[in-house]
């Protein structure tokens, strides 16, 4: 298992394409993907769940992955919050 | 779990029969103050000053009784215990039947910068509302990925991997006229020990789905308020997996199967997923069954008393016909 803490550092937060954009790669890895916040947890792979974890603005998500290529898709995923999900 | 404070309390989106109305009027700075048990405490004793296990981290319920008892000690003009009492960091002060605290209690209560609330309930109906609304708030929580849905009345949990068409199988099941509850990310709350209680996970971003090709959609708008539910309860859970031909899968439903969601055993099914198989259909003949099992009557084995019965009148049959060709 791989876990890794992320910060939101895009000013809008986790709206409707950053989470399109984490699902699909999230959806390229066989792995279980999980993200929680503030004690909720959810599915990566499901586009509903990540918009509901409301993650704004330099909010701390930890990045979960359980599977056969857990360390490519935390790796794959924390590199898009990096990237501030190719936004500003 | 979060820090469940004064204000907190004060902000529950309660209705009707739930509906607490209460108000702050003194002590704003302590509405920071957390609530950290589901109980309420009278604090008769404590007034008059008895402190001994006095349940200082509970909110201090000040009924008829508990007021008159201020206006007394107002008059007599003793504060030593009022000081003691200030002294503690209850949560909050609550008075009931729309009563006012005295001046001297209210100022106390303000320099100790605990909040003071009021509601127009009478103190017994606000006691059983007020533990309601906490032991949900203080009840267990998990947050589950699936779909839930009230199908004929039952609440119905679909559980599945991403992609196996758990969102698609409860969109027929609306446009079929039953509700959606949450999509995707369904809170469950353990109350009362024994019933689970499932809602969106998040409720500002309301009924919304995500279906592959048309992105999200909006329940409430494309099919009305009909189509959707707040809450409901945790009735059924189905499990929808891609068909493995290696398994096997009940066929006769004889057995009763049960999930395990905090801690409450709830009858669950597992369907397998193939193309050409009505997966909403089976799920609503999942519902129906179900209700007749409430109502005590279960079609498998109903079905397996007939056959045992025929079975025993064909024997019956055979050997009088056996004996009687031999006599």
């Amino acid at each position: 298992m791989v876990e890794r803490d992320v910060t939101v550092k895009n000013r809008a937060g986790i709206h409707a394409r950053p989470a399109a954009l984490i699902v699909q790669t999230a959806g390229k890895f066989d792995s279980q993907i999980l993200f929680s916040k503030d004690g909720e947890e959810i599915n990566a792979k499901s586009i509903m769940g990540i918009i509901t974890l409301g993650a704004g603005h330099n909010s701390v998500i930890s990045i979960r992955a359980e599977g056969s290529d857990e360390q490519e898709a935390v790796d794959a995923l924390s590199s898009l919050f990096d990237k501030r999900f190719e936004e500003e | 779990m979060k820090h469940f404070t004064v204000l907190d309390l004060l902000d529950l989106d309660l209705k009707e029969h739930d509906a607490l109305d209460l108000q702050c009027i003194g002590g704003r700075p302590g509405l920071t103050r957390e609530i950290r048990v589901p109980d309420i405490n009278r604090p008769g004793l404590a007034l008059t000053g008895f402190f001994d296990s006095f349940g200082d981290d509970r909110i201090q319920l000040f009924g008829r009784g508990e007021t008159a008892f201020l206006h007394k000690l107002e008059q007599s003009g003793e504060t030593a215990a009022l000081q003691e009492y200030f002294g503690h960091q209850m949560p909050c002060v609550l008075f009931t039947h729309n009563l006012d605290p005295t001046a001297r209690f209210f100022e106390m209560a303000e320099a100790a910068q605990c909040p003071v609330l009021k509601t127009h309930l009478p103190s017994s109906e606000l006691s059983s509302r007020l533990i309601r609304a906490l032991s949900n708030v203080f009840a267990s929580v998990e947050t589950i990925h699936g779909v839930l849905a009230e199908v004929f009345g039952i609440g119905v949990l679909i559980l599945g991997d991403s992609g196996v068409g758990k969102s698609e199988t409860a969109l027929e099941l609306v446009e079929r006229g039953h509700r959606l509850v949450a999509d995707d990310a369904v809170e469950v709350r353990c109350i009362a020990g024994n019933i689970l209680l499932g809602q969106g996970a998040n409720k500002a971003l309301g009924h919304h789905m995500e279906i592959r090709g048309l992105g999200i959609i909006n329940i409430t708008h494309l099919f009305g308020v009909g189509a959707i539910r707040e809450s409901k309860q945790i009735q059924l859970v189905v499990g929808l997996e891609y068909w493995d031909s290696n398994k096997e899968y009940d066929r006769i439903g004889a057995e009763e199967r049960h999930k395990d969601i905090l801690g409450v055993k709830v009858p669950a099914l597992e369907i397998p997923v193939k193309p050409g198989r009505n997966i909403p259909i089976i799920i609503e003949t999942a519902a129906r069954n179900e209700r007749l099992k409430k109502m005590g009557y279960y079609s498998a084995r109903e079905f397996n008393q007939s056959v045992l019965k025929w079975l025993e009148s064909e024997n019956a049959r055979s050997a009088y016909f056996h004996t009687k060709h031999e006599g």
